[in-house]
């Protein structure tokens, strides 16, 4: 049976019919905050219930408990605070309980009803989320340079933005139809920025072995400079599925949010996302969520400890290398070879095949994958 | 400054503990069992098992489906479109 939703409610704020209507002449007379692509994909998200028991972005309370016990104020397990973030010169007529509007390039996005305007300590946030300060983490460079107030109240969605990928998405409500319909009873949820290349492959092939289907859910929307742009990932995919999957084992669908590089605290924020979509476990691999050396390799693992209540079982699996005297892909566990015979596929080594143009090995990377990423000018992010 | 007039994160308190009583036969026995296990105090250990009793008694007690039918056919009809089902 598919998971629960997280605290055991999927989420629902998406307005429709006459409701809509007359919730769109209102928001026109409302005071307006102009969002980024990222915060709305977060009212998105919201709305569609992907970060249930979410009903808004956090109140002060909410946001505390996050930031220090990793629990929302109901005892909830949340790791990574959604906050909605302004300038105070945004807000001078705004006061708490009045409801707004929130636009994206000047399109109503949603309706929101302030409950709580607060101040924020970025550093300490930066500290208690990322583990870190230095402005050489994305994550931290980024959150210093967020507005100075935050928000929280509930939302309601009246319109969503352009998703270029709309046949590759869905929801939590219709992934759980759909591994309904599959009667899948074990689902793993795949958490990806990359494209794959036979490491990625590796991993979720040993998953697959143990559950009825796997869910590949790549994140789309920001991340960082030198990381794969969003189609490339999503073609790659599409080719990597056709032709090496049996074809009723996977669910294939993109999410618009943001990469923290949050490590250990993002791994399981990773895990309650998916577990909404009807994942009953989740693969967590080596390094998490991780960016440069911030995080120990399998720092990611350890933190599930501190949730007996999760409700989605973490599937720890190891780094997958090719060794050359096992012939093929094996992990730590199951090779007996030294260094010498393992060959480690990692994203670094791959761009540099990408940049040259150059055919790399067949255990790097599928020759259709391949294909696929050199069929762009500029694969990256710039 | 304007948002001087705000609360900030440490106005907030948190952390926030009460007390609830067991058996003191329980408590030792409990101290006895979790020595070198990682756990670092007894109240540590009761909470731990308090979740993960109460989230699974609080799945039990879901009804199993909350879609209505009319809105599964919907999205059904909407995997058939996109090539899922
Ligand atoms: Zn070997």
């Amino acid at each position: 049976m598919v998971s629960k939703p997280h605290g055991n409610k999927l989420i629902n704020r998406v307005v429709v019919g006459r409701r809509r209507d007359h919730l769109l002449e209102e928001a026109k007379e409302l005071p307006r905050i102009e969002i980024s692509e990222t915060l709305a994909a977060d009212t998105i998200n919201i709305a569609h219930g992907v970060y249930s028991p979410l009903e808004g972005f956090m109140t002060q309370e909410d946001y505390i408990h996050v930031l220090h016990d990793m629990r929302l104020s109901n005892d909830i397990p949340w790791t990574i605070p959604i906050i909605l973030d302004v300038n105070p010169e945004d807000i001078v007529d705004i006061k708490e309980g009045d409801d707004i509007t929130l636009t994206h390039n000047n399109k109503p996005i949603a309706i929101m009803k302030i409950e709580e305007i607060y101040g924020w300590d970025k550093n300490e946030y930066c500290k208690q989320v990322f583990k870190a300060t230095d402005p050489t983490h994305p994550g931290v460079t980024k959150t210093m340079g967020r507005k100075e107030l935050l928000i929280g109240g509930p939302i309601d969605l009246l319109n969503d933005i352009y998703e270029p990928f709309e046949k590759y998405r869905l929801w939590p409500i219709e992934t759980r139809v759909l591994f309904e319909a599959k009667r899948w009873r074990t689902i793993a949820g795949f958490q990806t920025r990359n494209v794959p290349h036979l490491g990625h492959e590796y991993v979720q092939k040993a998953a697959l072995t143990f559950v009825d289907g796997l869910f590949i859910n790549p994140l789309v929307g920001w991340k960082k400079r030198g990381d794969f742009k969003d189609e490339v990932i999503a073609r790659a995919y599409e080719v990597l599925i056709q032709h090496y999957f049996p074809k009723d084992s996977i669910v294939f669908s993109v999410l618009r949010m943001e990469m923290r590089y949050a490590g250990p605290r993002e791994a399981v924020f990773h895990a309650i996302v998916r577990k909404n979509f009807g994942c009953t476990h989740f693969i967590v691999g080596r390094d998490h969520a991780g960016v440069g050396n911030f995080y120990k390799p399998y720092e990611a693992w350890e933190i599930f400890k501190e949730f007996p209540d999760l409700g989605i079982t973490p599937l720890f699996i190891r780094e997958s290398f090719y060794c050359k005297k096992c012939g093929g892909f094996v992990n730590e566990k199951i090779c007996p070879h030294s260094d010498e015979n393992r060959i480690r596929i990692s994203g670094t080594k791959l761009r540099r095949f990408i940049l040259r143009k150059e055919k790399p090995p067949e255990y790097m990377v599928r020759p259709e994958v391949f294909e696929v990423i050199l069929s762009f000018d500029n694969p990256f992010i710039e | 400054m304007f948002e001087d007039e705000f609360k900030k994160d440490s106005d907030v308190r948190r952390g926030k503990y009460t007390t609830v009583s067991i058996p003191i036969t329980l408590y030792n026995r409990i101290k006895e069992l979790i020595k070198d296990t990682g756990f670092t105090s007894v109240s540590q250990f009761v909470t731990y098992i308090l979740r993960e009793v109460i989230a699974s008694m609080e799945r039990e007690k879901l009804e199993s489906s909350m879609i209505s039918e009319e809105e599964k056919k919907r999205i059904i009809e909407k995997l058939r479109k996109l090539g899922y089902i």
